[in-house]
């Protein structure tokens, strides 16, 4: 790559990546989509019944109508008159009702289909392991299971009937212009040819137009939700002029696609319009040529006018299934591929409960890799009393969070065994493993809902005393109080209304109401005001004490009050002892201390 | 016209032939659809029953020349409505994002990320949509029922009157079922508005939830929403399963009546055949835009809505501007606050400052989440004014300064760093697009940034953001940090800005910061005593009042809030000094100074 290149990436303004969509026909993958309509065999036969009934009037109502003209109005019979239109009205009568129930029983069906596959994606996508969501943006997993799921839509609502359907619907119309007349209907149907290219081609081409001024929307939503977001950084650096002209830029491209997507659909109907005006030139040049030859009746030329304009709708709606199959075809590709990931870890079919455990953990000859050939724990032993605090300590990517992470099963070891009271934890069910280890992670999650809500996430049979009582446990019930409606407050957007400290509070009552016999704490590196940082010292003090606890731990309080203090260094655990044995020592640890002695200065 | 209309009108104005453009065409166009039933009746009459088959070839030509003709001025009157509101949304687009760029600081306390991002799109579209066929939509269904009613009677005012007959219940039902629909819908995006936001917490916090084994649980919850948006779907299509049928059977009953009245009126020759053909084709020609009414009614009522809505983003006012600002070149950064007020509507933020910085002088704030330090670093920039008192930098009050000359030699770290998603040298050039890659790296390295970042596999050239890859918050800081420096400031605000790092790293960029804060006068706002101590002045702040200032030796020799947090912070090393006595003797000076 030549170095002006390297420079213009380097210098762009704004970056917005688009997931360009390939368009591939995959019949495999559609059969299997297909297989979620099987669920609901009677459905499919009470919408493919009424449809088959609207059809049948669509080809029956012309032909009552020609016949009104010549048998009755021609021949000025009064009787018939009546009669005929009575047959229309009830023909009508039919489609009524055919039509209204073809309308509930495909949105039914398609509804149904939607919600079981979207049911199955996502509760498939919650059992992946934590590297599945490591390794792609949030965003990206929604996508998959919110709009790809809802592109099928149209494709199981009405695409998969109503193409059958229009099938023979057209099959139908050939056959009775053919029965009524032969040679007007192969002149007439000249046009049909002309309708399907437009059908397939214009559609596919408007459909692609307006793909790329979606893509164009989404690009100009991001930069227009980051601008806001970084508003403040844009006005304190005075970047106005720059962004605008990016703006503007931006939005002329959009206007431009818009305008052009805008040109392809508006063609559309004139064209449809001009095909409709050569069949029906054709129809009545030839069809009076036919008239005086005595070959067709008045009421004849009216049918094949009416059935000539029925050609239409079939065709078009055999256009946007095409369509439709080709959204289908990538968006089922990506819901397939989400569907055939296999979780990591998983359980034994047989595997049984953890029962009630003390909390002897125990690491013997553990070795780990995330990737093959570069192992993020190797022959890593130890063993944990019930009650005993340990200190893992250790630069980034030493392999402390690797132990959490296997402890909690997250993964499994590649080598090695964990117990848990001497109990191997890969032979019983990880759901009864992990509700009985409580971990508090760094950056505490809140999820949407009131406080108590969100202390009681652990452990949902408690009262809200208990709750009220956790919170005071870990010194929180004081802010909480202090909120418009204290523990009824709702928290929004992650809890962005609390500061970073009340968050880690919170996650401590909830940790300590959830009361695990094992507990890994992952302690926050950020500064905290020192008033809350007393609060959380003293918290975790209560935290901690009467159960199993595993600190990644940043505070010298913490770590010096730990049972155990275990060094790690590349993967391996390279000291180990309690901070007064490590400090005479002089090692690892006695530098590490050092270091944050040096700063503190 | 409606007020909101007015009031946008500056927008629109200019590209207002366009639409008389397609208005003219419009006219026409209705007018050619007319033409072919005429012509089918002229068949009919002329040719099929009055065998005046001379007449065929030039009735057929007619038929081809109506719809070519038609056809070009539908596709005129259609695509001139579109570039009649694509310009003008064009125009307002870039005036909304003009105007956001300008807003004050205050005004973005108060709002919505997601509010706003639905009145950039979903308003503006409503009222674009308005512009482009809204209009037309109307005054074409005027023209159509006015010309086709005008031609029927012309006709035979017998089977005119069933079609009048048939207009009002059309509308009736298209007014009722849009009403109901539009119900339907506001319910479909608001159910899926909150099943996606489920889905989004779950992935967002699916380590939590795994540890707490929650997986059915938020199965449940998802279950329980993925259900309500099967209902909210299913109830739309409860109605749609009675308006198109509805729509349907109202034609199909005109087709009977027709034929039955005009059947009648042909047997007994009051009535020609092709007059009764002509009829049955107007018919369909006014059955859907009757039907649609209430849409473009409703069409009508939301472009106004959301007219309003924008217009509450393009005339909110912004306090912060310089009509004639003065611009001194170089700032000395000399700061001076004066009897400094800050109110926030009935809150007092900040209460009788007085500050006074000499040019490069280091100025440390500490105190409480909340007590007013943030609040007043904001002022120097004018992110915030004051309400009483004044701000002065080199002896001129900051509301007098050129607001862009002022900012460009006032950079500001925030607390919680933004990164754009574009490399990392544009994060970092963010406020000098023209940096060299040599300047960029400077500032890197002096943010202590430069290391990590060269060793990441694209560099400077690494996409960042909320879709690139994921820094850790240290990293966005020390990103963040570059980014100032590069500005070469002479005013520089770190508002917390290293509260993301862990020790060691807040270490490493205090010995960077000592280099860059040199000639500069810089605030430092921390927790850390240790990030404060160097300062040449500590404030210390609590509830908007300055309640200590001096020296970090001064302040530990008054024994009061300064000192406490002190102990506070240090206690612990003490008792840790004791328990090892001897085993780690701390460098030279001691903390406790």
């Amino acid at each position: 790559m030549c170095k002006s290149d390297v420079q213009a990436d380097l210098r762009a303004p704004f970056v917005y990546r688009e997931d360009e969509r390939i368009e591939k026909f995959d019949w495999g993958q559609i059969r299997r989509l297909l297989g979620y309509m099987l669920a609901y065999p009677k459905v499919i036969v009470f919408a493919f019944t009424a449809t088959c009934a609207t059809a049948l009037v669509t080809l029956a109502a012309p032909y009552v109508v020609g016949r009104v003209i010549d048998s009755a109005i021609a021949t000025g019979h009064t009787g018939r008159l009546i009669t005929y239109c009575g047959v229309l009205l009830a023909l009508y009568a039919v489609n009524f009702y055919a039509s209204n129930r073809r309308i509930y029983y495909t949105n039914l069906l398609g509804q149904n289909v939607i919600r079981d596959l979207r049911r199955q994606l996502f509760s498939h996508v919650q059992k992946l392991s934590l590297t599945f969501f490591d390794n792609r943006p949030a965003g990206s997993v929604l996508v998959r299971i919110m709009n790809d799921v809802n592109s099928l839509q149209d494709l199981f609502t009405n695409g998969v009937i109503n193409s059958i359907t229009n099938m023979f619907t057209l099959v139908g119309i050939i056959v009775i212009m053919f029965s009524l007349n032969a040679r007007l209907a192969l002149v007439t149907m000249v046009v049909v040819p002309f309708m399907f290219l437009l059908s397939l081609r214009l559609t596919v081409n408007i459909r692609r137009a307006w793909q790329q001024v979606r893509l164009r929307t989404s690009k100009m939503n991001a930069h227009l939700a980051e601008s806001i977001q970084g508003m403040r950084v844009t006005e304190a650096y005075a970047r106005q002029d720059e962004n605008q002209a990016f703006f503007e830029d931006m939005n002329r491209d959009y206007m431009r696609m818009f305008l052009r997507a805008q040109r392809r659909s508006i063609v559309f109907s004139p064209l449809v319009d001009l095909t409709g005006a050569v069949g029906s030139a054709l129809l009545f040049g030839y069809g009076v040529h036919l008239l005086t030859a005595g070959e067709v009746t008045v009421g004849l030329l009216v049918s094949f006018a009416n059935y000539l304009g029925n050609f239409w709708t079939p065709i078009a709606q055999l256009g946007q299934v095409y369509n439709q199959l080709l959204v289908a075809s990538a968006s089922s590709e990506r819901i397939f591929q989400y569907l055939d990931t296999q979780p990591i870890v998983q359980d034994a079919v047989d595997a049984p409960a953890l029962p009630a455990i003390e909390g002897r953990v125990e690491f013997v000859d553990v070795e780990f890799e995330y990737e093959p050939g570069r192992k993020a724990l190797d022959g890593v032993s130890f063993r944990v009393e019930p009650g005993e605090t340990v200190a893992l300590v250790g630069h980034t990517g030493a392999g402390k969070s690797t132990v959490i992470n296997l402890l909690s099963r997250f993964y499994d070891p590649t080598a090695g065994v964990i117990r848990i009271d001497g109990q191997d934890i890969r032979t019983v069910q990880t759901d009864s493993l992990r509700q009985q280890i409580g971990i508090v992670l760094q950056d505490t999650f809140i999820f949407s809902g009131t406080i108590m809500d969100n202390i009681r996430y652990g452990n949902p049979s408690a009262s809200d005393e208990d709750v009220i009582a956790a919170a005071c446990a870990v010194y929180a019930d004081e802010f909480i109080r202090q909120m418009e409606n204290g523990y009824h407050t709702e928290v929004r957007e992650r809890g962005s209304r609390l500061s970073m400290g009340q968050r880690q509070l919170i996650s401590f009552a909830r940790a300590i109401l959830a009361d695990p016999k094992i507990l890994i704490l992952d302690e926050a590196t950020a500064s905290i005001d020192t008033y809350t940082e007393h609060l959380i010292q003293k918290a975790l003090e209560v935290l901690l004490s009467g159960r199993t606890a595993f600190v990644v731990a940043h505070r010298l309080s913490t770590i010096r009050e730990a049972d155990q203090i275990l060094v790690f260094d590349h993967g391996q655990i390279v000291e180990r002892g309690t901070h007064t044995e490590l400090m005479a020592e002089r090692g690892h640890y006695y530098h590490l201390v050092e270091a944050q002695y040096r700063f503190l200065a | 016209m409606a007020g909101e209309f007015r009031r946008l009108s500056d927008f629109y104005r200019p590209y207002l032939p366009w639409m008389y453009l397609s208005m003219g065409l419009l006219v026409v166009t209705t007018v050619l659809g007319l033409v072919y039933p005429y012509l089918l009746k002229l068949i009919v009459n002329r040719v099929i029953i009055g065998h005046a088959y001379g007449d065929l070839p030039w009735l057929i030509a007619a038929i081809l020349a109506a719809a070519l003709v038609k056809g070009v001025f539908n596709f005129g009157q259609q695509y001139t409505g579109q570039l009649f509101g694509s310009r003008t949304a064009y125009d307002l687009r870039n005036a909304l994002y003009h105007k956001l760029n300008r807003q004050p600081f205050s005004w973005y306390d108060e709002i919505h990320t997601g509010d706003l991002m639905s009145r950039l799109t979903a308003d503006l579209d409503a009222f674009r949509m308005f512009l482009a066929f809204g209009i037309n939509n109307l005054v074409n269904l005027g023209l159509i029922v006015g010309f086709s009613m005008a031609m029927m009677w012309w006709m035979n005012g017998w089977p005119a009157l069933v079609m009048l007959c048939l207009m009002p219940v059309l509308g009736f039902a298209g007014v009722f079922f849009d009403r109901r629909l539009h119900k339907a819908f506001r319910r479909i995006r608001q159910s899926l508005g909150t099943l996606n936001s489920g889905v989004q917490e779950t992935i967002m916090g699916i380590r939590t939830v795994k540890s707490f084994a929650k997986e059915d649980f938020e199965l449940d919850k998802f279950t329980h929403r993925n259900d309500d948006y099967f209902d909210s779907n299913l109830s739309a299509s409860n109605i749609w399963k009675w308006f198109f049928p509805v729509v349907g059977i109202t034609g199909n009953v005109g087709i009977v009546l027709i034929l039955l009245v005009g059947g009648w009126l042909v047997m007994h020759q009051h009535m020609e055949l092709g007059d009764l053909v002509a009829f049955l084709s107007v018919l369909w020609y006014i059955l859907w835009p009757l039907a649609d009414l209430g849409f473009y009614l409703n069409n009508w009522t939301q472009a106004r809505a959301a007219g309003g809505r924008l217009l509450e983003i393009l005339e909110a006012p912004v306090d912060i501007t310089t009509q004639n600002g003065v611009h001194r070149s170089p700032m000395r950064g000399c700061v001076c606050l004066e009897h400094v007020n800050v109110d926030y509507g009935e809150n007092r933020v900040l209460e009788d400052i007085n500050l006074e910085v000499a040019p490069g002088e280091t100025v440390a704030l500490m105190g409480l989440t909340g007590s007013g330090k943030s609040t007043l670093v904001n002022l120097l920039p004018r992110f915030y004014d004051v309400s009483s008192g004044r701000v002065l930098v080199d002896g001129m009050d900051v509301r007098q300064w050129d607001l862009e000359a002022l900012r460009r030699n006032v950079a500001v770290v925030f607390q919680e760093p933004f990164l754009f998603s574009t490399t990392i040298f544009s994060n970092i050039a963010y406020g000098r697009p023209d940096a060299t890659l040599e300047e960029v790296r400077r500032a890197a390295r002096m943010a202590d940034a430069a290391e990590f970042i060269e060793q990441l596999p694209d560099g400077y050239a690494t996409i960042v953001g909320e879709r690139g890859m994921g820094l850790s918050g240290g990293q966005k800081q020390r990103i963040a940090l570059a980014r100032a420096i590069l500005q070469d400031p002479s005013i520089l605000i770190l508002d917390d800005a290293t509260s993301a790092v862990d020790m060691e790293t807040e270490y490493q960029i205090q010995q960077a910061l000592q280099e860059v804060m040199r000639g500069r006068t810089t605030f430092i706002i921390a927790h850390r005593i240790s990030t404060l101590k160097r300062a040449d002045k500590i404030l210390v702040i609590d509830h908007g009042r300055i309640v200590e200032r001096g020296t970090h030796k001064e302040l530990l020799a008054r024994q009061g809030l300064y000192r406490r947090i002190f102990d506070m912070q240090f206690r612990d090393y003490d008792t840790h000094l004791a328990a090892v006595a001897g085993g780690f003797s701390p460098p030279k000076g001691g903390h406790h100074v």
